[in-house]
């Protein structure tokens, strides 16, 4: 049955299209959380009256975060090419689309982390170090478990927003279900072939954003 | 020994230059329970953060057993808070921790091998009174409950000296009297210093030994806390007095008790310390010939003993009166006959 609603399907390249965006949203999901948390604990620690309070680093963290939050995907792919092509050796393939939905949603996550951490009872922060803590005890031990929920849920939406862009970035040959989706499907104009593209990225999304919740629910003691 | 040293702190707020302690000083003995009483913004809760550097005073010094706190940073002062501990008004637990995590933390960061801390903590547990809810997160306690997690977590590292920064305030009359024993037996088992900040005077009045009078960023007074009950002297001290007990001194009440007992004499006689133990009233009444009525009575007990007010009725004839008046004051009870004018 499946065969005569998917007529045009190649379920071997579909497979390996879906392996494909699954690596990069992996991969760059990974990075994305990494890069972004580095980057939300530096702009709320930098802010004024924190702990390492300095206007410069925080308005200069702020800026980067800002421009490159603004920047429409599409664009900053395009942008980022003589980047990517240092740090790949490519521009095609889903390697090279790394670079791009790294430094894409990497400061996307960081303005997440910051709210996550303003979120922190003061209070807590200041037992701390009434307790002796180090600025890196209070990171680890404070920052980071008391604020863990958020953070979950944070990398959750930026995973599944992540999807999205690796499917944006098959335009443009990074591979995956969206470069099937537009040249098997829509410049070939097999709608089966785009649908069931579709349909496989929903149930990726759907699968990221289940399990998100659940950890997110079993993270949260409050 | 906590001394400090004409400590002043001032806050730039950008458009004013804010006086939050100003010239205070002052000496703590080890072992005592100083309370600093004041109204919301009388720089308290700024000069206890002061005494463990979680602010840095403008001028001035703090010195704590011997080492100058407002002197030292970095790892020193690191190590030097972890021997003075503090609790806090919201408790300031980690939701994320279990009871037993939560207490284990200040044992993380002063290095304590894992084996040794399972053992400490259940001490800790023990000693305020927690068995049982080892595992529970603060969410699952009550507030005194986890004011007693705030208080065994102040206590993992031997701290000389414990800071209390408005620990009751947060918690019901009866819940607050659990915590308040509770700090009175760490401070006569562990032989620890507490310094208490509070708004109000029965915390004061239930455990401090000793209390200074905080208004506008100014100690107005200081005093052993029996004393400070019995004569306040700045006009902010006795408005917290009264807080807690109504010493009928006030004209209104004189001229209603007048009202209500229009014959004889009306005594107000003022006890302190011991002699709130003697059977006066059973003496005075065998040896006197005057009728005795007792109007209005309050007996308030202190760290440092017990004070009281006590109202008589006292009938017969002036002589008598006067007689009777005589052998309380040879008894060195305050004794006058309200007047109302």
């Amino acid at each position: 049955m499946i065969e005569s609603l998917f007529p045009n399907v190649d379920w071997e390249s579909m497979w390996e299209a879906t392996l494909e965006t699954l690596y990069m949203t992996t991969i760059s999901t990974l990075f994305t959380f990494i890069i972004g948390l580095g980057l939300g604990i530096l702009l709320f620690l930098t802010a004024p009256k924190q702990l390492w309070a300095n206007k410069v680093v925080n308005w200069l963290t702020g800026a980067f975060v800002n421009i490159f939050r603004s920047i429409p995907f599409i664009i900053l792919i395009i942008l980022l090419i003589p980047l990517t092509l240092l740090l790949m050796g490519t521009i095609r393939g889903p390697n090279a689309a790394l670079p791009a939905l790294i430094i894409g949603s990497a400061p996307f996550y960081a303005r997440m982390v910051l709210i996550a951490l303003k979120e922190i009872d003061k209070g807590v922060i200041e037992a701390a170090r009434s307790m002796g803590a180090t600025t890196g005890t209070i990171i680890w031990k404070v920052l980071l478990p008391e604020s863990k929920p958020a953070l979950i849920s944070g990398i959750t939406v930026t995973a599944i927003a992540l999807v999205g862009y690796t499917a944006m970035a098959g335009i443009i040959g990074a591979g995956g279900l969206g470069t099937l989706a537009f040249l098997d499907g829509f410049q070939r104009s097999r709608e089966d072939v785009t649908m069931m593209a579709t349909i496989l990225i929903l149930i990726i999304v759907f699968i990221i954003q289940y399990i998100g919740d659940l950890v997110t629910i079993k993270a949260d003691k409050r | 020994m906590i001394e400090l040293k004409k400590v002043t702190k001032k806050f730039d707020t950008g458009k004013a230059i804010l006086t939050a302690v100003d010239e205070v000083e002052f000496s703590i003995s080890d072992g005592e329970i100083f309370g600093i009483i004041g109204y919301s913004g009388a720089g308290k809760s700024t000069l206890i953060r002061l005494l463990n550097g979680l602010e840095k005073p403008t001028s001035g010094t703090v010195e704590i057993n011997g080492q100058m706190i407002t002197a030292i940073k970095g790892g020193e002062l690191r190590k030097a808070r972890q021997k003075v501990s503090m609790i806090f008004q919201h408790f300031n637990l980690l939701w994320s921790r279990t009871v037993k995590e939560n207490i284990e933390f200040p044992l993380e960061i002063a290095g304590v091998a894992k084996s040794q801390r399972g053992k400490r903590v259940q001490e800790l547990i023990e000693l305020v009174g927690l068995a049982g809810r080892e595992n529970a997160y603060p969410s699952e306690l009550s507030g005194g409950q986890k004011q007693r997690v705030g208080i065994a977590r102040a206590l993992a590292n031997d701290p000389e000296v414990l800071l209390c920064d408005e620990a009751t305030s947060a918690l019901d009359p009866e819940t607050t009297d659990a915590i308040l024993d509770l700090l009175v037996d760490i401070n006569k088992r562990l032989g620890l210093t507490i310094v208490l900040i509070t708004h109000e005077m029965h915390v004061i009045r239930k455990i401090c030994h000793r209390v200074a009078v905080m208004e506008g960023g100014r100690v107005v007074e200081l005093g052993d806390v029996l004393n400070v009950f019995q004569s306040p002297q700045a006009e902010i001290t006795k408005r917290f007095v009264a807080q807690v007990a109504d010493s009928g001194d006030s004209q209104e009440t004189i001229k209603n008790l007048r009202e209500l007992y229009p014959t004889g004499e009306l005594v107000k006689l003022v006890f302190l310390g011991e002699q709130t133990e003697k059977p006066l009233l059973t003496k005075l009444i065998r040896s006197h010939s005057v009728d005795v009525n007792i109007v209005q009575g309050n007996i308030s007990h202190t760290q440092r003993g017990a004070y009281g007010t006590l109202i008589l009725q006292l009938k017969g004839s002036p002589a008598e009166i006067e007689e009777a008046l005589a052998f309380l004051r040879a008894e060195d009870i305050q004794a006058e006959v309200m007047q109302n004018d």
